[in-house]
């Protein structure tokens, strides 16, 4: 007797549903983290995992059933090269999926699906945010000193507080600007 | 197939439909910003879950 699948259907009919799954795991390679429903991501992680598992294993076989999947040679190149080998200490567990607050429009229970080991070009963006977080620290470590001590003054102290964002907002700007450049 | 004899009365719909309530959403503070969020979920103000950042805020 065939056993059901776990979790929800997806799309209308199973070729919709094959489609979905392969869809997403192939953004899911490409971009290290996506953001999904839950009933999508919870149907993503076994089947990406075992995607990753033919990216440990590696050779022609392994790469041709994966490319069954993943249509797209740059992407199916990512798992090989660079995905599979991160997770060699790894015995399965690969992705994390962390829910999130629900979907504005519909209340759709959403969810933030990851790989754990993130990808080179995942960490150059999160260091780019970092530097951009650190410019505007100083200002925002400013307000609460200002508005702890006098409450009274609370006119005064958003228009400084404005201000002082402006001027983050530029150093931001400065930074978008280097970044391509480097 | 049972169908209804008569249209319910507007007295008898509105009586029905005065035990439809919502409840509050139960809310856990934040550990790093100390916000109100739903449990089980990152938080929507600074976007952590676990002190590891999800979101991008």
């Amino acid at each position: 007797m065939p056993t059901p699948t776990k979790g929800a259907r997806l799309g209308g009919s199973p070729a919709h549903q094959r489609l979905i799954l392969a869809n997403l795991a192939t953004q899911l390679f490409q971009h290290g983290r996506i953001t999904t429903t839950e009933a999508k991501a919870k149907r993503l992680r076994p089947y990406a995992e075992k995607l990753i598992t033919q990216g440990k294993r590696g050779d022609l076989h392994a790469r041709r059933n994966a490319g069954k999947v993943i249509r797209d040679k740059g992407v199916l190149h990512i798992l090989f090269t660079e995905i599979g080998p991160r997770f060699v200490n790894r015995n399965g567990g690969y992705t994390r999926i962390t829910k999130i607050n629900p979907r504005p429009g519909d209340n759709a229970p959403m969810a933030v699906i990851e790989l754990c080991e993130p990808l080179a070009e995942q960490v150059v963006s999160e260091a780019t945010a970092a530097t951009k977080k650190a410019a505007k620290a100083p200002a925002k470590k400013a307000e609460p000193k200002v508005e702890a001590p006098a409450a009274e003054e609370a006119i005064v102290e958003e228009t400084v507080v404005e201000a002082e964002e402006v001027a983050a907002e530029v150093v931001e700007a400065a930074g978008e600007e280097e970044t391509p450049k480097a | 197939m049972a169908v209804p004899k008569r249209k319910s009365s507007r007295s008898n719909t509105r009586a029905r439909r005065s035990q439809w309530k919502t409840t509050a959403a139960t809310l856990a503070s934040c550990e790093r910003c100390r916000a109100p969020k739903l449990s089980h979920r990152a938080c929507g103000n600074c976007g952590t879950y676990d002190k590891r950042q999800v979101l991008d805020v």
